[in-house]
């Protein structure tokens, strides 16, 4: 295991409720160099409550990028530096639902499809440790009110694989009720999908794009500043239209919110 | 190899993965047949629920059905004729008669022409079902052949509460013995309906476009 | 007006038919692969319109029913069960069925594929000497393309049920499994029903408006003759009880109890996973099937019908079992919880791209999640159309979550997927797309197999500044093409990545 630690044990952790929890983060390819202020944003969340951060570094990708497209065997190097990165973790915390649905549901898929025993073995652990952000504050943490300030008019985009893949359920919700300062309007059609789809936009840009389209109109209509989300790939698509239509509304991860405090 | 033994095989090749060959042991179905739902007025409920179909129910004791029957003939526009099974209880084609409708008895069978020809049709029921506001048919000797209750343009349906119960399966239950017996069912819940024009329902296409219910407080 | 003679009326292409002409011979033949079929329908204003407003409806509808039902998981996992025990034990069901049925007095047929089903079918209708059949409402027909053989044999099929009727005057083909013509609105109705019903039959009221009731009560008359006069009926079957060798059928209109009782002759066109085991399990799947399906507690009529009733409907019934492609399903143990489907299109109402596409561009007869995902195990996934119809998915999984059979769509579309990208591994594809995914693919392995091939990437593409179009896009995970630029903006490319941050900001590796 090669990992670096946040200083997480400093002094005065010891009544958070994180004290003395060992986390490491699954941050994602495309909040790697796409969105990593949504990464810092958790790390110091995390921090904030009291665990000890831990990245390790050999973790790339989920693999759905592969997986949903078709190519199993090219998914097989993605799984396996997932488990090298996690096999010796108690918990793995990402800002994504959909990865984490991957990591849950996929992994054990593919191994089996593979037909790799002792992967098989490997993924039943890392997948039972590896939670979104949301489940992780909630259920292990047991915290809703994570002490976060955002003064904004915000409207709730609830990504689908947080949603049905993986039964978030509230949590999310829970978590941005108690955000000071901010103020949320409700999103006509919420539940529908922003159209992103991973390789979809790519191979149905037309379908995806008309999607999208409609998911902007819908925020627009709101007048919110900001759209809340889980999952930056949906929010990537939702945030590239509104910003092509210079809409004046701007697409936020939810642990960016949850993170801000008063002081920030 | 002819075309079910084909047909057959290929099942067996397709399912060879499958090694306990009883079904029931193999796949078990974790569901209690023939319950009923928690329900406080199980007649007011299948009440509500039929008159949500925006068809008309009324009440009526037993000795007051004749007249109910007739009552409810005109107030689904009926002048002239009226179709009933032959097992139809005497008493209500009496009244019929009384009230000046030609009562057309289907023995021996009408011609199609001569249903299509009738204002309206007379029957009772097997069964009522509560949550969802259907009556069942099994077309015994006082509903009559299918035909009957489906070509004329209204139908007076007679319901006892005592046939009446809170949910489906326990009517699916209760006529077990009617399908062994050979006898044909048909739900009915409201009148003739479509969606099929954006999906908003239109009230009354091919069968009886009025039903109008005497539920019986027996 | 009789059916014998052929006529050449508006839409039929010069040629003299019985019925209305459909659109490309009814088939999807040389149909594009979906994603430049639904360019056009994309662009199709009143079709979006018409399906945005009846898929919220239905789906509203659908929803309300659930939350009245307390049980409904109870519900649902006991029709998964129900099901999966049927398709494991599918030739023991059968031949029990058969047997009911035998001694209920039908005649049992079985059929390989479409061709020998509309072959059945038809020399029943021959035998008996008629020039047109009535018909109820069925897919399985529609799959089989029966009316077009009839038509060929010189047998009228007419379609009873409305939206059936729309399609069928409108030359139209169908684009939702429950209500076909969900398509057309009241106004385009109303102009079909004009336009054609004089053609074929009772004339449609010329003051006609395009009210629906009244569009209703045109159709109503207009199929009332053929009913009263039909000889022969055809069907297809929600539901084939095993034990007491039943029939049922599930309708709103009341033309399927016409078609199940008037007629002397019927024939009822079933897929052969359709069976049920037992008369009992009706009672789960009457109380999953008309929420699911019209959101409503009950459909206005049901039908159970036992074989041959004595002076009560037909006195002559044939049953056909058909398996065209159905095996192929059960083979796959991951494509076979498709079987399970009970076609009440609650996977089609809530789907986002069927809400936007429509039916037609799917190229199949089955659109939405159950169409992708049955359709290409059924016919193969040789033809580029059926190659391209797991893709037409964003595995948003909103089907999954309302399916009252409790099919995993998206487990299944991604494993159809995967047969796809196997079969495209073993050929060399002249398809250019097909190319560059492969490479894309591979490419992707390679760099996100390996932490270090991924850092290594990460900085030699920030260090090229990667220009795509106009656009500055910066080391994106993916090299992502011009498509998603042509709709969107990627702006803001951070200068440092996340594990930058952390080497800078949270210490020394160890």
């Amino acid at each position: 295991m090669t990992t670096t630690t946040s200083p997480g044990t400093r002094a005065g952790t010891s009544g958070l409720p994180g004290a003395g929890l060992d986390v490491a983060v699954f941050i994602t390819c495309i909040n790697d160099v796409l969105f990593p202020q949504t990464g810092i944003a958790m790390t110091k969340l995390l921090e904030r409550l009291g665990c000890r951060v831990h990245f390790p570094k050999e973790q790339t990708c989920c693999a759905q990028l592969t997986t949903n497209t078709g190519y199993f065997k090219e998914s097989m190097g993605m799984v396996e530096s997932y488990v090298k990165a996690y096999s010796d973790y108690d918990y793995v915390v990402a800002p994504s639902g959909s990865c984490i649905a991957a990591v849950r549901d996929q992994h054990p898929m593919l191994a089996e499809h593979a037909g790799d025993k002792g992967l098989m073995r490997d993924v039943e652990h890392t997948s039972k440790i590896s939670l979104d952000i949301s489940e992780f504050l909630v259920d292990v943490l047991g915290v809703t009110d994570v002490g976060a300030y955002f003064p904004h008019l915000v409207t709730i985009h609830p990504s689908c694989h947080g949603m049905r893949l993986l039964k978030l359920g509230d949590r999310p919700f829970k978590l941005l009720e108690n955000v000071k300062g901010m103020t949320t309007v409700d999103l006509p059609a919420a539940e529908q999908c922003c159209g992103f789809g991973g390789t979809f936009s790519v191979k149905n840009p037309d379908m995806s794009s008309t999607m999208t389209a409609d998911k902007a109109r819908h925020i627009r209509e709101t007048g919110a500043e900001y759209v809340v989300g889980w999952d930056n790939s949906c929010l990537l698509s939702i945030g590239g239209v509104l910003s092509r239509q210079n809409a004046g509304v701007k697409a936020i991860h939810m642990v960016e919110i949850l993170a801000n405090t008063e002081e920030d | 190899m002819d075309a079910k033994q084909e047909i057959l095989a290929r099942i067996r090749r397709a399912t060879v993965d499958v090694t306990e060959k009883d079904p029931v042991k193999d796949q078990p179905v974790n569901w209690t047949y023939g319950l009923g739902i928690e329900m406080d007025d199980v007649v007011g409920t299948f009440e509500q629920k039929v008159i949500d179909y925006s068809a008309t129910v009324v009440r009526s004791k037993p000795a007051g059905v004749p007249e109910a029957v007739v009552a409810g003939l005109k107030a689904t526009g009926a002048t002239d004729s009226v179709v009933v099974p032959a097992g139809l209880e005497k008493s209500w084609q009496d009244a019929m008669t009384a009230a000046g409708f030609e009562v057309r008895v289907d023995e021996p069978q009408l011609s199609h022409e001569t249903l299509d020809q009738t204002d309206a049709v007379v029957t009772a029921a097997a069964s009522g079902i509560a949550d969802t506001g259907t009556i069942v048919l099994d077309h015994t000797e006082d509903q009559g052949r299918r035909a009957l209750s489906l070509v004329p343009d209204r139908h007076v349906c007679v319901v006892k509460a005592s046939q009446v119960v809170s949910d489906v399966p326990e009517s699916v239950q209760n006529l077990r013995p009617s399908v062994e017996a050979g006898h044909p069912l048909t739900f009915i819940s409201g009148g003739s309906a479509t969606s099929d024009i954006e999906l908003s329902r239109v009230d009354g296409v091919h069968g009886p476009r009025t039903l109008y219910v005497v539920l019986v407080e027996d | 007006m009789t059916t014998e003679l052929r006529r050449i009326t508006e839409g039929n292409y010069g040629v003299a038919r019985l019925t209305p002409a459909p659109e490309h011979g009814g088939t999807f033949l040389g149909q594009p692969k979906f994603p430049k079929a639904v360019k056009n329908e994309l662009k199709l204003v009143v079709q979006r319109k018409n399906m945005r407003n009846a898929t919220t409806t239905i789906r509203n509808k659908r929803a309300l029913r659930v939350t009245e039902t307390p049980n409904w998981e109870d519900i649902r996992q006991a029709a998964y069960e129900v099901k999966n025990r049927v398709g494991r034990h599918l030739d023991y069901y059968l031949e029990q069925a058969e047997k009911s049925l035998t001694a209920n007095g039908v005649h049992v047929h079985w059929a390989r594929d479409a061709e020998e089903a509309n072959r059945i079918v038809g020399e029943i209708a021959k035998a008996k000497g008629v020039q047109e059949v009535v018909k109820i409402k069925s897919i399985t027909t529609q799959e089989t393309d029966l009316n077009e053989h009839l038509e060929e044999q010189g047998i009228a099929a007419w379609e009873t049920d409305l939206a059936e009727l729309i399609v069928q005057l409108g030359h139209d083909r169908p684009s939702h499994i429950v209500v076909p013509g969900i398509h057309r609105n009241r106004a385009e109705v109303r102009e079909i029903f004009l336009r054609e019903m004089k053609n074929y039959g009772r004339p449609c009221p010329e003051d006609i408006t395009s009210n629906p009731p009244e569009l209703a009560n045109a159709a109503r008359l207009h199929l009332r003759e053929k009913f009263l006069r039909a000889k022969v009926a055809v069907s297809g079957a929600n539901f084939i009880l095993a034990d007491t060798g039943s029939l049922v059928i599930v309708e709103s209109e009341g033309n399927g109890r016409m078609c199940l009782t008037l007629p002397d002759t019927l024939i009822s066109l079933v897929g052969i996973e359709k069976v049920l085991p037992s008369y009992d399990d009706l009672e789960i799947f009457l109380k999953l099937l008309p929420r699911s399906a019209t959101g409503e507690r009950m459909n206005p009529y049901n039908s159970v019908w036992s074989g041959v009733t004595p002076n009560d409907g037909p006195q002559e019934q044939h049953v056909v079992f058909m398996d065209n492609g159905r095996t192929n399903v059960l083979a796959d143990p991951v494509g076979r919880e498709v079987l399970r489907c009970i076609r009440c299109a609650s996977c089609i109402n809530v789907c986002p791209v069927y809400e936007r596409a429509g039916g037609h561009a799917y190229g199949s007869v089955y659109p939405g999640p159950i169409g992708i995902t049955l359709t290409p195990q059924l016919r193969g996934i040789d033809d580029p159309v059926d190659r391209g119809m797991p893709y037409a998915c964003t595995l948003c999984a909103a089907c999954v979550e309302v399916c009252p059979v409790k099919i995993p769509f998206t487990d299944i579309i991604v494993h159809l997927r995967n047969r796809v990208a196997d079969a495209e591994r073993k050929e060399f594809s002249t398809d250019v797309e097909v190319a560059a995914e492969k490479a894309l693919m591979k490419a992707a392995a390679w760099v996100l197999g390996d932490y270090k091939h991924w850092e290594t990437t990460m900085y030699a593409t920030r260090a090229a500044g990667r220009v795509v179009g106009k656009h500055k896009i910066g080391p994106l995970p993916v090299p992502v093409a011009n498509r998603w630029l042509d709709y969107r903006n990627v702006d803001h490319i951070p200068s440092q990545t996340f594990r930058d941050w952390w080497k800078a900001n949270r210490g020394e590796e160890k």
